[in-house]
């Protein structure tokens, strides 16, 4: 194709150049697995990538976690493999792979030989009552910011509404709302199909 | 610990890997069936005693969870080899899949696909956090909890780790049910 692409494309923040090494993937997923005690995974994922390190731009991160989800497996496993992949191939996923499980799969596995050894834990039940909670008001809150964001975008609103309801409200299965929206979005936002657009900012 | 029990666990957790579209919870109910009812690893009040734990602790709980019940099966051995099987094969997917997608770097339609696919990522990311609150089926101090956590995260920019903490601690004095 000898089209240039468009331009305006939309991007929270600039993304940082420059080589990553392989010890700050292992400890950048290291501290998203650990700062996600309780649950909310993509939420910390989106901050510690976009937000804290600028490897990626918000766009790419969340075009890259519907990349996640279609595939089988974790989301987040599969987002370290794409984010240590991109950035240094094999030993990339690797480094990123084990950041994210090597340290919680030590603490889960201690826990569980705990309970299989009957002993009693009635505080920590406690306070991952809280900690689940907090953990639901992270993921919200990531998406009230970025919801912000789309304000201005009555397409792109529309389309994470459309998601929201398929899968919260309607209960539809994952592939299914991905099977009906993600062909209708792509071909909305697909470079020659509605030339009027060219060099605004997308809808 | 037999050979053949390191074998069950490796097929069972390799094939749920890689059967596991749409994130670990849609073969949950197969992977019960499999290591309660067919295999007769764990019971089932130990089945929820896991899932509970793989749950709770950091990190991502399919792969803890495949974990907790190899060591249930099969001891340490069995909890490595039931959390490779359930981790790698969708990885080394996964890892193809990036490089194909990234030799269309600079393919206009891929900047298409990621302006498609981004609303509906934030949309499902919504909704996993209602679906969060919703499956804990905690009481109004712990949605009330959710709340105030969300309007904080979303208004201030202070560190999450320090409202994580907070309510954990919450919790723990039993502020929270």
């Amino acid at each position: 194709m000898s089209e240039p692409s468009p331009a305006g494309v939309a991007s929270s923040a600039p993304r940082r150049e420059g080589p990553v090494p392989l010890w700050a993937l292992l400890w950048a997923f290291l501290k998203i697995a650990m700062a996600s005690l309780g649950g909310g995974l993509s939420a910390w994922a989106l901050r510690v990538i976009v937000e804290e390190r600028r490897w990626l731009t918000e766009e790419e991160f969340l075009a890259a976690l519907t990349l996640c989800r279609i595939l089988p497996g974790p989301n987040q496993v599969n987002m370290a493999v794409y984010v240590g992949t991109r950035f240094r191939g094999l030993a990339g996923a690797a480094a990123a792979l084990a950041g994210l499980t090597l340290l919680p799969l030590a603490i889960a596995l201690g826990l569980g030989a705990l309970y299989f050894g009957h002993r009693r834990t009635p505080g920590l039940q406690a306070a991952m009552t809280g900690l689940v909670a907090a953990a639901a008001g992270m993921t919200l809150s990531v998406g009230v910011k970025l919801g912000l964001s789309y304000m201005r975008r009555p397409v792109a609103l529309a389309l994470a509404v459309a998601a929201f309801v398929g899968v919260a409200v309607l209960r539809w299965p994952l592939l299914l709302v991905l099977g009906v929206l993600a062909p209708i979005a792509i071909a909305w936002y697909w470079p020659r199909g509605h030339a009027e657009h060219a060099g605004k900012p997308p809808a | 610990m037999s050979g053949s029990t390191l074998l069950a666990l490796v097929a069972v957790f390799a094939s749920a890997s890689l059967m596991s579209f749409g994130g670990g919870n849609v073969v949950l109910p197969e992977l019960h069936r499999q290591s309660v009812s067919i295999h007769g690893w764990l019971t089932d009040q130990q089945f929820a005693a896991v899932y509970a734990i793989a749950q709770g602790a950091p990190g991502p709980s399919t792969g803890l969870l495949a974990g907790l019940i190899g060591l249930r099966a099969a001891g340490w051995i069995g909890a490595l080899a039931a959390a490779a099987a359930m981790l790698i094969p969708g990885a080394a997917l996964m890892f193809g899949a990036t490089l194909a997608w990234e030799r269309f770097r600079a393919a206009p339609w891929r900047t298409a696909v990621e302006q498609g696919l981004a609303p509906i990522s934030m949309g499902l990311l919504f909704a996993a956090g209602v679906i969060i609150v919703r499956a804990a089926d905690h009481g109004w101090s712990a949605v009330l909890l959710t709340a105030v956590t969300t309007v904080v995260l979303a208004a201030t920019r202070v560190n999450p780790l320090l409202v994580m903490a907070a309510a954990g601690l919450l919790g723990w004095l039993g502020l929270v049910r």
